[in-house]
């Protein structure tokens, strides 16, 4: 009986060790088209993956073997902690399972976003300019390149922009970080209103994905990010008027023109492209005013009682950077003055 | 003898109550392979971390003078930015006017920062199509924040002797130098690993995650 169950095992084994054979040259194959270095995480999870199976290998050699029912009587105790060793080896092995796929999940996820990705940089270049040129054809849908680098590089740029800009005028954020505040904002402002102008051009019938309109609006917060980084080096308060104007107003015409070219009808026309045009514009309007430095001499000069909301602390800013502002902000006013007078 | 005789006896032998056996049984631990390598278990403790320290020290001087090596690559290890991120966001940590109503960065900012700026800019080079793995460039973004930190050193020490006039001039040389140094270090070792016609869309967000970083530094004024 001993021999006859000895045999058993022996081919049992060898069925096994030539399954984990098949499955190890095809994990093996798949892994090869991938070009990266001996200690990157994903080769770390395919040794997880290739350990866990070799355990549970082992985990089933040992379970033929306990089952021939001789060994468990001559073992005594340890046939019961044989069990319930092979139950805990079971438990890790599952977690250890769930955790490989979860990261293996995550890589995959990666390569979803992979083609969004796929640019050159003459072609970002070419995009960031005509982001700025409207187009005047609106009878047949415009091309809307669907990109993500482009709107996230401008995202994070207008984020660094929102930084300088509440460093140096002294804001004061009481619950919560700078750094929250600018990413918050930012994101919040080019997912949310991308989220929201999708939703809309689903109820108006337009024909725009949702990439598409993060494109769109990511590319839009080009005009923001000139005018931002202008006005908050020069703080000339018509200075901002006219290029919220003129910045402001090509990029969201060029938004504009895009969408009514993929939206059939007046009314729905009015309504994504009324609702696009206002959100872009006031955004831009309450980033200068939000993250802003007041000169109090140019406001008393040259505007009225333009007051922003939130409340300033002065804060000591170094000597020399404050004159220097105020020697640039003394030479515009007295442009300005000058302007006036004429 | 008839030979049916000769075997009878043996066919039934019994053995009549417990025998004791004695003997050894002896299970080959490991494979012989990991017998052959040298078990690092077993060194005392001042040699692993000299080891490790080593090591460190080594992409420190890399990161100097940023040659086009591989040693920084090959062995990655995140003891090197951790060192680097904690210091900086200590003596960045406590720049803030008034304790009460506004913070500076905190060392949490700072370190988150730092960190998930790491990340995306991996990912980002990632879905390029570089060939460069996680934490590889998660070490080689770590490592370059270190001319950063050499600059945040001598702010502090230009600020000890009081806000005079020429500080900001100088401090702003120093921390646009190494911000600049940093970027072209770490370009040095990222830029490899991407097609050749796009290594400027991965040196824009370089750029950028070094320039918030100088800038953290440079308006960071400690509390009167």
């Amino acid at each position: 009986l001993a021999q006859t169950s000895g045999l058993i095992n022996n081919l049992r084994s060898e069925d096994t060790t030539l399954s984990y054979q098949g499955t190890g040259s095809a994990v093996i194959d798949m892994e090869n088209t991938d070009d990266t270095s001996g200690s990157s995480f994903e080769d770390m999870g395919e040794m997880h993956q290739r350990m866990k199976e070799e355990e549970e290998v082992a985990e089933e050699a040992e379970a033929t073997e306990e089952e021939t029912g001789e060994d468990g009587e001559f073992l005594g105790m340890k046939g019961i902690k044989g069990q319930l060793g092979r139950q805990v080896a079971d438990e890790v092995w599952q977690a250890g399972k769930r955790q490989a796929s979860k990261a293996f999940n995550l890589y995959a996820n990666i390569d979803i976003l992979r083609p969004y990705f796929d640019v050159e940089p003459m072609q970002v270049r070419n995009r960031l300019i005509e982001s700025m040129i409207p187009i005047r054809r609106i009878h047949f849908p415009q091309k809307i390149a669907g990109e993500l680098y482009g709107p996230m590089m401008l995202v994070f740029t207008l984020v660094a922009i929102l930084l300088h800009g509440m460093k140096t005028s002294g804001t004061v954020i009481r619950e919560g970080t700078l750094m929250g505040t600018a990413i918050g904002t930012c994101f919040g402002y080019w997912l949310g209103v991308s989220s929201f102008i999708y939703f809309l051009a689903y109820l108006c019938n337009a024909q725009i994905t949702m990439l598409q309109t993060l494109s769109l609006l990511g590319y839009g917060l080009f005009g923001h990010c000139v005018v931002l980084f202008v006005t908050y080096n020069v703080h000339f308060h018509s200075l901002f008027y006219i290029l919220w104007l003129v910045v402001g107003g090509l990029s969201t015409l060029r938004m504009v023109a895009a969408l009514i070219s993929r939206t059939v009808g007046p009314t729905p026309r009015l309504v994504l492209c009324g609702t696009l045009g206002a959100l872009h514009m006031l955004f831009l309007l309450y980033l200068h005013f939000a993250y802003h430095k007041i000169v109090e001499g140019i406001l008393d000069t040259l505007e009225g009682p333009n007051m922003p909301p939130i409340q300033r602390v002065a804060r000591d800013l170094p000597v020399v950077a404050t004159a220097a502002m105020n020697a640039v902000n003394a030479t515009v006013k007295t442009l300005g003055v000058i302007l006036q007078s004429q | 003898i008839p030979p049916s005789h000769l075997f009878a006896g043996l066919s039934d032998v019994s053995i009549s109550g417990d025998i004791a056996v004695e003997g050894e049984i002896n299970v080959p631990v490991g494979t012989p392979s990991q017998d052959k390598k040298y078990s690092t278990l077993d060194e005392p403790v001042k040699d692993t971390i000299l080891r490790d320290l080593k090591a460190v020290g080594k992409k420190f001087v890399h990161v100097m003078y940023p040659k086009k090596s591989s040693a920084l690559l090959r062995d990655w290890d995140l003891w090197g930015p951790l060192l680097l991120c904690v210091t900086l966001a200590l003596m960045l940590q406590g720049g803030s006017v008034d304790s009460k109503e506004d913070r500076g960065p905190q060392f949490a900012e700072v370190f988150v920062i730092i960190w998930f700026g790491s990340v995306i800019i991996t990912l980002n080079s990632k879905l390029l199509g570089g060939t460069i793995s996680f934490f590889q460039s998660l070490c080689v973004l770590g490592y370059c924040i270190m001319p950063l930190t050499v600059a945040m050193v001598v702010c502090r020490l230009v600020l000890l002797g009081g806000s005079w006039g020429f500080s900001f001039i100088v401090r702003l040389i120093v921390v646009t130098a190494s911000f600049s140094w940093s970027t072209f270090a770490s370009t040095a070792f990222l830029a490899d690993c991407q097609p050749p016609n796009r290594k400027a869309l991965v040196v824009y967000p370089v750029f950028l995650f070094y320039f918030v970083i100088g800038w953290m530094i440079l308006t960071f004024s400690p509390s009167a």
